[in-house]
């Protein structure tokens, strides 16, 4: 999307994340989590691992806890579905887990077919034993991450942060 | 043919013989079973659940610990719902990660219903389509060393599927706390000297 050149909060986030000192990011390729996705890719102290499904990133976060590194997965809303079953791996070993979801299906929405999955995203992620947080307002995304990533890391809790439509922008259908 | 066939509890423990400070993922239901028959270790990670998981936590492991060694040893079922990750980790090509898939083409868990591996699906072919700097077929004790071989000093990631035989081996169950498991676990790989 054209206005990630002008946002400034994944710059944040990383920011975070180089404090907390995250070693490894996983994600799918994601328009709301470009910029992240970019900085981290540019940082040779971060292992950037692109995943052909979120799931698979649960187990690259209990495989980084155990080799004694922090982890955070980046996915989108419709991505927390594909991870159900395998956060149970989360559950059971109280493995710290961080997560950054670029919501969908909830605010300004153009495609209907998002609002199924949009709409159970949270519940879901309360369900599977994940602490949410939102953000809709730019100028929450520091304090906001700053828990969270401590709350994660120094508490070795599963936390959630839900990033809103109305904090990422609508998505451009034309060109 | 069935006489000749690898017998999993004998190959898991001959794989992990005199096996150091290697570090070890199971798959759920019987590599688990056979990885803790071969010897309690607390660089075990047993896995009782996230089935499809298992290569992706080797990967997590391995891209954390360069300078240690990393097996994943699963089973066909379990590798085969999570054979989008051999691409993750086709990509990533951590040369310090070696998966064995224990192939007995069948659910064991289950009931030993015929698994994709019995359909034709060939996971070493897989693997090497994704990118794995090696892949092979264990199918006799005369190929055991090598493969043991491979988990230590094999340029990874390797990926090895031993077709093994589909007869009953007794359950054997480790320690079930995931707590105590991952706990033991970082405790040991961060303490173990290289």
């Amino acid at each position: 999307m054209d206005d990630q050149n002008n946002i400034r909060w994944p710059d944040t986030i990383y920011d975070h994340f180089k404090r907390v000192g995250v070693r490894q990011v996983g994600y799918v390729p994601d328009a709301g989590h470009s910029r992240l996705i970019a900085l981290c890719q540019k940082d040779p102290e971060i292992a950037d691992v692109v995943l052909t499904t979120e799931e698979e990133g649960v187990g690259l976060v209990a495989g980084a806890h155990l080799g004694g590194q922090r982890a955070v997965l980046l996915m989108q809303s419709s991505g927390v579905g594909n991870c159900i079953n395998m956060f149970s791996l989360i559950r059971n070993c109280g493995f710290p887990c961080l997560i950054v979801v670029t919501m969908r299906g909830e605010f300004a929405e153009f495609n209907q077919a998002q609002v199924a999955m949009g709409q159970i995203t949270e519940p879901v992620l309360r369900l599977a034993g994940f602490l949410t947080y939102r953000i809709d307002d730019p100028g929450e995304v520091d304090e906001v991450v700053a828990a969270g990533c401590d709350m994660a890391f120094d508490g070795d809790l599963a936390i959630a942060i839900l990033l809103g439509q109305r904090l990422i922008g609508r998505k451009r259908w034309t060109k | 043919m069935g006489a000749a066939m690898l017998e999993r509890r004998k190959l898991v423990k001959d794989l992990l013989a005199d096996r150091g400070d290697l570090m070890v993922v199971c798959g759920l239901g019987s590599p688990t079973y056979d990885v803790a028959a071969a010897g309690d270790h607390p660089l075990n990670f047993y896995l009782w659940m996230a089935m499809g998981g298992a290569a992706m936590i080797g990967l997590g492991l391995a891209l954390a610990k360069p300078e240690r060694r990393v097996a994943v040893i699963t089973g066909d079922g379990e590798q085969l719902m999570g054979m989008g990750g051999l691409g993750t980790i086709g990509v990533k090509k951590p040369q310090n990660l070696v998966i064995v898939v224990l192939d007995n083409g069948h659910y064991g868990e289950t009931g030993m219903q015929p698994s994709h591996t019995t359909g034709g699906v060939d996971l070493v072919a897989v693997a090497k389509a994704c990118g794995f700097a090696d892949g092979l077929t264990l199918t006799d004790k005369a190929g055991v060393a090598r493969v043991r071989d491979l988990l230590h000093k094999g340029k990874g990631p390797i990926l090895v599927n031993a077709r093994i035989s589909n007869a009953e081996t007794p359950r054997f169950l480790p320690m079930r706390d995931g707590h105590a498991i991952k706990t033991r676990f970082i405790q040991a790989a961060n303490a173990a000297v290289s």
